[in-house]
This record gives C-alpha cells, sequence and structure tokens, in this order.
C-alpha cells in the first residue's frame, strides 16, 4: 500500500439477504469507517439487487458509507456468482479501491476469489480482526487448521481483499440523518444462462448464525427423541436447538442445525450443550459464544475445558428438572 | 464420456497435528498425511458421475513429493490418471498463486467437462480455489453444491445449499463444482483397488512441463500477493469453568445464571 498520509478508499460489497440489506454488511461498514477514519480516504459501498431502490441503499449510507453504487437489474437474481464478479470488477477497475471487504458468508466466499483472481490480487479469507499497523498497512487476521491457530496476513497488490466473518466487527448506531451519494450504475449483462435456476429456492426455515440462544444437542443424546426434550428447553428460553455432528448424520435431526466447521459458525449469548463431548470440529463452531453451559454425563469431555458452567451428570435427568424449575419460577413470578 | 478433474490436497491429520506454542510454527512431521477429508466427497462424485454417464478421472494436486501417496490413494478411491505439480518454485503458494499453478496444468490437460473440488481443506481453510481457478479459466462455478441431481454430456443439475435457501441449479458444461460433505459417503479402497494403484504411475509435472500454459513469476511464494507475517496459537477466551458434579447445586447455579442473563 502508498504512503501513510495518503487517503484510503474503501470499498464494502453489499449482500441482500431476501429483500433486506445483510446484517454482515453494516458491520463491514462499521469497520470501514474505522480504516478511513485513521488513514483518510473514503468509504464505498455497491449493492447488487434486482429490486434495490434508493431507499434501500440509503441505509448503507446511515451506517456509514460516503457513496454507494447501485446496480438495480433482474439478471441480480440467481446465483450465477459470474454476473456479479463481472460488474464488480468493472466497478473495480473504474473506481480503483485500496481495500475490498466482503462478509465471510456463502455469497462472499463464492464471489470474492472470482473477484480476486480477474484482479490479480490477494484475498484473505475469513478474517476475525482487520488493523491498520503503523505503516497504515492492513493487516488481516484469521484462524488455520480448525481454529488452531491464529495467521496475520499482509497484501502487496492492491486492492487488498478480505472477507470477514459475520458477528466479529460492529456495526455503527444507525444515523438517518447521514448523508451521501448514491450512483445508480448499468449492470453488464454477460454470462447470463451459464447457470440456470430450476424450479424456486428454497428457504432455510431455521437461521441458526442469528440466535441469541441455543440449545444443542450430540451423540450422547443416544436417539433422535432427545432433540423433543431439547426443543422444549429451547421454546422456553426463546432459543432454537442446535447439534453437533453425529446426529446429523445420524438422521436425528435436519444438517441446518448444525454446528461446528462443517456445519454453521454461530455466536449466541448463550449456548447449551448437551451430551455433546467436544471435538475439535464442534468447537471451532460454537466456542465464542458469551456464556457456555455443559452437561455431559462424562466429566473428562472436552466440552467442560470451555464451559463456563458444566453439570456432570445423566441429560435426561437435568434437562428436565430445568424446564420444571423455569416453569416454577416462571408461574411464582407471573 | 465426460473428462472430469478432482483437484485434491494432502493435508496433516488434523486431529493428530501439534503446534509450536512458542514460534507458532506447525510441526508437520507430527501427523501423517491423508488427502484432505473434502477431497474425498469430490472424488466419490467423481467416481458416481463416470457410473452414471462414463468418464475419465483425473486427481490433480500440487505440493510436495510426499503427496504422491495421497494421489495413489486417489486412483485406488477411482481416478484413472494422477498428476502431481511438484517443483520448489511451486513452493510457498498462497490461493492465488496455487490457482494459477492448477489452471495451467489444467489448461495443458486440455479437454475437460467437471472440474471438482472439496469445500475447503481443513489446514487452510480458505475455501477459495476452486472460485480462483474457474475465474482464470473462464467458466462457470457452483459453491456448496449438496447433491448431484442429474448429469448428461452437456449440463449437469445440482442442489446447492447457502446459508439461506437450497437452489436447484443447472449449468453448461464446463463447469467447477465445489461439494460439502453432504454430497455423498466416500466409499473406501477395495484391496484390489489398493494393489492396482501401488502399481500406478503418478505423473510429475514441473514448472518446465506447464511451458506456455503458466507464467513462472505468478506461481509460488514469488507469485503470492498474501503473505502470513507471523502465526500465534489462538488463545482460548478465559472461562469461569464451574463444573458442578452434584445435579442439585449445579441446578440451582445454573438457575441463577439464567436469571442474571434475563432469559428466564
Amino acid at each position: 500500500m502508498g504512503s501513510k498520509d495518503q487517503g484510503r478508499k474503501v470499498l464494502v460489497v453489499a449482500e441482500l439477504r431476501g429483500e433486506a440489506i445483510h446484517p454482515v454488511t453494516f458491520e463491514l461498514l462499521g469497520k470501514g469507517r474505522e480504516i478511513v477514519e485513521h488513514t483518510g480516504g473514503e468509504l464505498c459501498s455497491v449493492v447488487f439487487g434486482s429490486n434495490v431502490d434508493k431507499a434501500k441503499a440509503s441505509e448503507l449510507i446511515h451506517y456509514g458509507a460516503d457513496r454507494v453504487f447501485l446496480f438495480n437489474d433482474p439478471i441480480f437474481s440467481g446465483l450465477n456468482t459470474m454476473v456479479y464478479a463481472h460488474n464488480l470488477v468493472r466497478l473495480c477497475k473504474e473506481e480503483k479501491p485500496d481495500i475490498i471487504l466482503l462478509g465471510a458468508t456463502c455469497f462472499g466466499r463464492s464471489l470474492g476469489p472470482r473477484v480476486a483472481a480477474a484482479l490479480k490480487t490477494g484475498l484473505t479469507a475469513d478474517c476475525i480482526d482487520l488493523r491498520i499497523d503503523e505503516n497504515g498497512e492492513l493487516i488481516q487476521i484469521r484462524p488455520a487448521f480448525v481454529g488452531n491457530i491464529l495467521a496475520y496476513i499482509k497484501t502487496r497488490t492492491r486492492p487488498v481483499m478480505s472477507t470477514v466473518r459475520y458477528k466479529v466487527m460492529r456495526a455503527r448506531e444507525k444515523d438517518n440523518c447521514r448523508t451521501g451519494l448514491i450512483i445508480e450504475k448499468m449492470a453488464e449483462k454477460l454470462f447470463q444462462g451459464r447457470i440456470r435456476l430450476v424450479g424456486e429456492a428454497i428457504p432455510k426455515k431455521l437461521n441458526i448464525a442469528d440466535a441469541e440462544i441455543i440449545v444443542a444437542g450430540g451423540r450422547g443424546l443416544g436417539s433422535a427423541e432427545g432433540f423433543t426434550l431439547l426443543g422444549e428447553l429451547a421454546s422456553l428460553l426463546g432459543g432454537v436447538v442446535g447439534s453437533s455432528r453425529p446426529p446429523v448424520d445420524d438422521g436425528w435431526i435436519r444438517k441446518e442445525h448444525q454446528v461446528g466447521y462443517s456445519g454453521s459458525i454461530v455466536k449466541p449469548r448463550l449456548y447449551i450443550a448437551c451430551g455433546i463431548s467436544g471435538s475439535p470440529q464442534h468447537l471451532f463452531g460454537m466456542k465464542d459464544a458469551e456464556t457456555i453451559i455443559a452437561i455431559n454425563s462424562d466429566p473428562s469431555a472436552p466440552i467442560f475445558r470451555v464451559a463456563d458452567y458444566g453439570i456432570v451428570g445423566d441429560l435426561y435427568q437435568i434437562i428436565p428438572l430445568m424446564i420444571k424449575e423455569i416453569k416454577a419460577r416462571r408461574s411464582s413470578v407471573g | 464420456m465426460l473428462n472430469i478433474i478432482v483437484l485434491v490436497k494432502q493435508v496433516p491429520d488434523i486431529e493428530k497435528v501439534r503446534f509450536d506454542v512458542e514460534t507458532g510454527r506447525i510441526d508437520r512431521s507430527s501427523a501423517p498425511a491423508e488427502i484432505n477429508p473434502f477431497d474425498l466427497n469430490a472424488l466419490e462424485a467423481a467416481v458416481q458421475i463416470k457410473e452414471k454417464v462414463g468418464g475419465f478421472i483425473t486427481a490433480l494436486s500440487m505440493g510436495p513429493m510426499q503427496a504422491v501417496s495421497s494421489l495413489r490413494d486417489a486412483m485406488a478411491r477411482g481416478a484413472d490418471d494422477a498428476i502431481l505439480l511438484e517443483d520448489k518454485r511451486f513452493a510457498g503458494a498462497d490461493t492465488l498463486a496455487t490457482s494459477h499453478t492448477l489452471a495451467a496444468a489444467i489448461r495443458k490437460i486440455g479437454s475437460y467437462d467437471i472440474i471438482l473440488c472439496g469445500e475447503k481443506t481443513v489446514d487452510g481453510d480458505t475455501g477459495q480455489v476452486g472460485a480462483e481457478v474457474a475465474e482464470l479459466l473462464e467458466i462457470p462455478h457452483i459453491y456448496y453444491v449438496s447433491r448431484i441431481v442429474d448429469v448428461s454430456e452437456n449440463s449437469i443439475t445440482v442442489i446447492s445449499e447457502t446459508q439461506e435457501a437450497s437452489y436447484a441449479l443447472e449449468s453448461d458444461l464446463p463447469v467447477l463444482l465445489s461439494v460439502t460433505r453432504d454430497v455423498n459417503k466416500p466409499r473406501l479402497p477395495t484391496l484390489k483397488s489398493k494393489m492396482k494403484a501401488m502399481k500406478s504411475e503418478v505423473k510429475i509435472w514441473r514448472v518446465e512441463d506447464l511451458s506456455g500454459f503458466l507464467d513462472p513469476d505468478k506461481a509460488g511464494y514469488a507469485g503470492s500477493p498474501t503473505s502470513v507475517q507471523k502465526v500465534v496459537i489462538q488463545k482460548e477466551k478465559t472461562r469461569q469453568g464451574r463444573i458442578y458434579r452434584q445435579v442439585e447445586d449445579g441446578l440451582q447455579e445454573l438457575m441463577r445464571l439464567l436469571e442474571s442473563k434475563g432469559v428466564i
């Protein structure tokens, strides 16, 4: 990167979830704002959608963008990453950003590499921290080896590109008075039709990555029926049911409940692990929860090493007692 | 008949690998090397496609000479041919330099209809090489493939699962597919196939073998825009670690905790 007195142009690639802007976008804008406040420069954002109006795009300004590039065209409704990549590459060639940030979501992790390869630049995946060093260069921090190590990475080409994990950066407070520029862009319609959607997309019923309270079960449940009990506790607490990998592999519960390396990464306020021993792959997905409670009959289970609270015992004894106790307390208060 | 290329990487067994806490180094000799677990699903997908419509499977890897053993394993699991890109000028590559080298080898192989890879590798965990290779070859890619629904000589239909939804997608060939662990259950190699693979040749391609396809300045450490400045062993958040062996005590403490967090 250039000398430190030069301002930086940071580009945040917005992501849509249905009609709404994905919250990771606001987190990236928060980080982008922090970078340009440190180095000087400008925070831009780009949004691609088939039904995005200026009102929607202005949310990006309210969360910190100075300029927003708006691509509103029916071609941005599918999963044809080539179409997005082509238009994003074109924009980058015009605007020449110094830093490009994407969410480390399915969208960002599929789009980012294509754009990086086209721009012949480096891309760092799944960052959990970004810092500006004393030379004004961006240091990208990311886990590797299933979360065993953290690597500090620098990029010598421009733009510096990173995908950033959801729920690790802090979004700024939304400021509806903040003003900026929205620039409408024409999409170039190349590569359409190379990949076609057959029928309708089937939305997931559960979004475990967003859950604030998760009651999760593992092999120690012994059978699929155990999840009914966990479901009862989860709904009492206003949470959702999670799972480690073995119950998913054995068909006790659907894949979208899976937390861990080959499932979802979660960061709830409360994670209750029931009958989960705590393999490195599972810990990778949940160890950043604010509070972790473990219930397991094996006192040597690794899950106890990351737990704030643990009870050694039979979950089929403990959970019904918890349910009873919670109900009793509620009825005495209410 | 389809030409199928499967990208494989040799990785250390992640359950056994040790890290030097002082230097942050990864002691690769501490653990046996194996095929990246996600790549086994990519290989199995290739074998199933071949069983359905006929095909020829090439396993392609970049790595040190030891990776020959992983490519033999790939042949035992159904690959018809195996190529290792081995040269010290390929070493120290980040995802972009790796992708340039793999894409060059694929161009040299010449005809390809489907390129398969695993969702990510357990060591680097970037999941970037697939889409970068697709971009360099100017072909489409589909990530997070959890099922292959149908395949013919000209097109393939798959299910792609993202965090929000699942999509049935049909693509023209050639295409690059990155598969998740849900796509299949990889079969184990048989004794007979292992014996056969032991005698099969793994081709070794060096920088010179890719001449005309690869700009050597784009390979290896020299061609890598990103570099690791330092590595630290992940320090876990300090937890209270209050473990109760008496259910009654634990339960009361738990209720106090849930109350203090405002969840009950």
